[in-house]
């Protein structure tokens, strides 16, 4: 069975302004969709990583991951348990303990007051473990040293920051660890540094990552599946060699060419059209479709479903 | 629109340029000895990680270093003509009139209490002798040319009325207005999503070709400087590592640091094996260690990188400052 299995997951956020304003207005509630519909599955110690434009809702899935925000529809199951549903608590606090976040500014991540020693320790401790020694073996683990547990944050720099904030998220010992962006903040030198120990820790602690990034060429070294989001819907879902080979879906095309490489000295390409549609008031049918070569009648009447293409599933009704 | 250049003498030309800090702990300084040259309708890709001074030399031309920090000693050359000496009220006139600026943060480089239409012919009745109705005409003509699609009623709409990309399109309209001769973009895309990026990368591009404007692209982003750039300025604690053809640069470089940055990056070829690490970090400014500053992580540190002075680029020749280079035998 897969670790973790989202299920039609949909979260709806109102942005609406305050009732008063409305009436006054004449408005109508405001109801952003931020996630619509997204259902795949993480098995163990796999990468599953997570790439779209900003907008596309893959931080809120993350979230709703960790139970930081209920889903508005849908189920997140961890080992088949629901922590929406469940209601047994010792079930769930063993489920919360095996699951762990690092986000994407270590600089605001980090309580400023506290010694690292004690933020390290803190999952441990707040559930009433033994945490004696665990923050300076942790320290080690991480490629810092053991000493530098009674320091405060600030005498840190970005990435080792960010080391601080995966030895903090390996405290718990869990088995899943959402990771928020992890090297966005940090300059390309040291973000090899810590994909490289992200990736040793994984193979040391048998960790399972779902690895969010808008990062194409992060993504493609770290990922065994990625999922392809597009204003909240899950477009394309394969493994790194076919989606950046063969990729199906005319969004994970456009956007594959819009990347700028490294070799592409002087590459002129015609840059996408367009931009993103209005979460508030997406596109009817395919969310893709006004911005899309292939669109067709279809498109724009019919939401596309997921379907198996060649070891991939595609949202669109043109793959395959 | 300015259609001949003079091609031997650069737009911007940068000669040993140092800027310094003074502290209560002594003097930082974050661009020590820099010299490169952008000529028209060049695109010149000055990369570096966050502390390596690639804005701090952007600044200094601009003339908007914030106080403590100053020139200390070097020339910066606009068409021949000396700026970093000029009093303030003239480099007030220079700036806006013959260099353009595009900043990261498109909101911020925009009066949100304005509409854009006023902020442009506010820009362009400062520094060119017309009227406003023709000022106007040219708003519009010019938030055109950078592609906003109904620019005739947009020109009234306010700043976040706009998408992040569309807001980065005004703020180059903006700089392009009184027709620079220089446009120097600080991140200009770092705050932007992979699809827009690339609209703007290709904006930017099309505008140099065609205005024949030097642009000086400031990055942390190797990909947007290979698209993009012409020539490749890479920098290290405030000093030039190498300089060259972006091509010859980022496919075959030679200065061990460039080597190890363009290693670091995921590459699509190199498949999931171990991304190649720098080991440590960039030393802090208070603390460079003596003779190369890279010597500390470089894999081919000899005892003369440990000593002062350490290695630099000789003016006009010369490619990396480093006493032993990679050796390539063939150049891509």
């Amino acid at each position: 069975m897969a670790l973790v299995s989202i299920r039609n997951l949909t979260r709806i956020f109102d942005v609406s302004k305050p009732w008063l304003n409305r009436l006054i207005e004449r408005k109508p509630k405001a109801l952003l969709t931020a996630v619509s519909d997204v259902s795949f599955e993480i098995e163990e110690r796999t990468v599953y990583a997570l790439v779209g434009e900003s907008g596309s809702g893959k931080s809120t899935i993350g979230k709703m991951l960790v139970g930081l925000l209920p889903p508005s529809e849908g189920h997140v199951e961890i080992r088949g348990i629901d922590l929406a549903q469940e209601t047994d608590a010792d079930k769930i606090e063993s489920i919360r303990s095996d699951i762990q976040m690092i986000f994407q500014d270590p600089y605001a991540s980090l309580n400023p007051r506290w010694r690292v020693r004690d933020i390290i320790a803190e999952p441990v401790a707040a559930r009433g473990g033994k945490t004696e020694g665990l923050a300076e073996r942790l320290l080690e683990q991480v490629g810092l040293s053991a000493r530098d547990a009674g320091k405060f944050p600030h005498e840190f720099s970005g990435g080792q920051r960010q080391r601080i904030c995966i030895a903090r998220a390996l405290a718990s010992e869990p088995k899943l660890i959402v990771c928020d962006e992890p090297t966005s903040a940090l300059d390309v030198s040291v973000q090899a540094q810590v994909l490289n120990l992200m990736s040793d820790l994984k193979d040391e602690f048998g960790l399972t990552y779902l690895f969010i990034s808008h990062d194409l060429t992060v993504v493609q070294h770290m990922a065994d599946r990625i999922g392809v989001l597009y204003l909240g819907r899950l477009v394309e879902e394969a493994d790194p060699d076919t989606l950046f080979d063969h990729p199906a879906h005319p969004y994970t095309q456009m956007l594959l060419a819009a990347a700028p490489k490294l070799d592409g000295f002087g590459r002129e390409v015609p840059p996408p059209q367009g931009e993103i549609p209005d979460p508030i008031n997406p596109p009817p049918g395919c969310a893709f479709n006004p911005r899309c070569p292939l669109a067709a009648e279809r498109c724009r009447t019919e939401r596309p479903t997921l379907r198996d293409v060649r070891g991939a599933r595609v949202a669109c009704h043109f793959a395959g | 629109m300015k259609q001949t250049h003079i091609m031997t003498t650069p737009i911007l030309s940068i000669r040993n340029l140092t800027v310094d800090i003074p502290t209560r702990h002594g003097v930082l300084r974050p661009v020590n000895g820099v010299s490169y040259d952008v000529a028209a309708g060049e695109i010149l890709g000055v990369v570096g990680e966050s502390g390596a001074g690639k804005s701090m030399a952007g600044n200094a031309v601009i003339g908007l270093l914030n106080p403590p920090a100053h020139i200390a000693s070097g020339e910066i050359l606009l068409n021949g003509q000396r700026i970093d000496t000029l009093p303030r009220d003239e480099m007030r006139r220079l700036r806006g009139k013959q260099i353009g600026v595009v900043f990261q943060d498109p909101l911020t480089s925009l009066n949100p209490l304005l509409r854009i239409g006023d902020q442009l012919t506010e820009t362009m009745l400062a520094h060119l002798d017309i009227s406003p109705s023709e000022a106007r005409k040219r708003a519009i003509a010019a938030l055109e040319e950078v592609g906003i699609p109904g620019a005739a009623q947009r020109v009234d709409s306010y700043p976040h009325e706009f998408s992040g990309g569309m807001r980065q399109r005004v703020v180059i309209a903006l700089a392009l207005c009184a027709e620079p001769s220089l446009i120097i973009a600080d991140e200009p895309t770092t705050a932007l999503d992979v699809s827009v990026q690339a609209q703007i990368i290709a904006l930017l591009k099309r505008l140099c070709r065609e205005r024949g404007t030097a642009v000086m692209l400031i990055t942390h982003d190797m990909g947007v400087i290979a698209e993009a750039a012409d020539r490749v300025a890479v920098m290290y604690a405030g000093q030039l590592a190498e300089i060259g053809p972006v091509r010859e640069v980022l496919a075959a470089p030679i200065h061990p640091y460039t080597d190890g940055l363009m290693g670091s990056t995921p590459l699509a070829s190199r498949g999931k094996d171990r991304l190649h690490q720098i080991p440590g970090a960039m030393p802090r400014l208070d603390a460079l260690p003596p003779g190369c500053a890279f010597h500390p992580r470089c894999p081919y540190t000899q005892d003369d990188c440990r000593a002062d002075p350490g290695p630099r680029i000789e003016d006009g020749a010369g490619r990396a400052a480093c006493f032993h280079p990679i050796s390539r035998t063939e150049v891509a």
